[in-house]
């Protein structure tokens, strides 16, 4: 079981080109890291599905932390059943997701 | 409008990226690169062009040329520009658009859990309870119940599918085309649609 204090991926940790593609079934790192993030808290530790990318833009938490250049990266549409987010519902939800926070599953 | 660092507060005028913009403000008036007169000018062309009707235009465009409609679900901005209400370019733009669509299964619903990101060219500027913590922390828990007291009651066999604006992407639901309206043209059908059936809380 993996801290889940721990950090984010940092620069020399990551893939230079997308890693995941539509239809992949990831899990969002389980993180709670001091500075800023877009990783919401609720979906921390999920399992999700991308449905779509949305091209590369640069991590906010690069940015937060004034880290020149800030890494680029494809964010993912990821999508997370609400049983699995709350225990219950039957609706979805879907999250723009930077690829350092998520990992295969 | 945007994502604050680590912004959780109610009131923007509140957070830290406020004070540095007005910071910033003073700094280039100071330096004599522009002046209040100039910036507000800016933001009120800004403002006056910022309108749901935007939105409303591509809709009806979308219902009524199923092509546009094609292309606008894979390139919002694209179609956008087409319709000389953005910019292609999402740089340009200041965000990406991804409109999803509302079919016979499947509702959708637009939120920013963060704070209260939300496509304002073309939507106008958003509903004060688009920000307010209990839209954003309950619509992706109990939609179906946040959507009823809007007054939408949605039948049990719909899926609703939230989607919640975290990165410079904006969404904008395509709202159902309402049944009787195969006779009116695309200035008649802008009309009929609103803001909220643009976040996806109304239909349309």
């Amino acid at each position: 079981m993996p801290d889940p204090r721990a950090a984010l991926p940092q620069a020399q940790d990551q893939p230079s080109s997308a890693a995941f593609t539509l239809g992949d079934r990831v899990r969002v790192r389980a993180v709670d890291p001091e500075h800023h993030t877009r990783v919401p808290r609720y979906v921390r530790g999920q399992l999700g599905e991308i449905v779509h990318s949305h091209g590369a833009a640069p991590l906010p938490d690069d940015r937060a932390r004034g880290i020149e250049p800030p890494r680029v990266e494809t964010v993912h549409v990821v999508r997370f059943a609400a049983r699995d987010l709350w225990g219950v519902g039957d609706h979805t939800v879907a999250v723009d997701l930077w690829e350092s926070y998520l990992e295969p599953c | 409008m945007s994502h604050a660092e680590g912004g959780n507060s109610e009131s923007h005028a509140d957070l830290p990226v406020a004070a540095r913009v007005r910071r910033l403000e003073e700094r280039v008036v100071a330096a004599g690169l522009t002046t209040d007169a100039d910036l507000d000018a800016y933001l009120t062309k800004f403002l006056e062009r910022a309108s749901p009707m935007n939105g409303a235009r591509l809709v009806a465009r979308a219902w009524t040329d199923p092509a546009f409609r094609e292309r606008m679900l894979a390139d919002g901005n694209s179609a956008a520009a087409e319709l000389g209400v953005g910019s292609a370019d999402p740089a340009r733009q200041g965000f990406q658009l991804r409109v999803v669509e509302n079919t016979a299964t499947v509702h959708n619903v637009v939120v920013c859990t963060l704070c209260s990101c939300y496509p304002l060219a073309l939507l106008g500027p958003s509903p004060s309870w688009y920000k307010s913590h209990a839209y954003r922390a309950r619509v992706v828990r109990e939609p179906r119940v946040v959507l009823a007291e809007f007054g939408l009651e949605l039948p049990e066999e719909l899926e609703i599918a939230v989607w919640d604006s975290n990165s410079e992407a904006r969404y904008m639901v395509l709202p159902r085309r309402p049944d009787g309206t195969a006779d009116l043209d695309d200035e008649a059908l802008t009309r009929l649609v609103t803001r909220e059936g643009l976040i996806g809380t109304a239909l349309v």
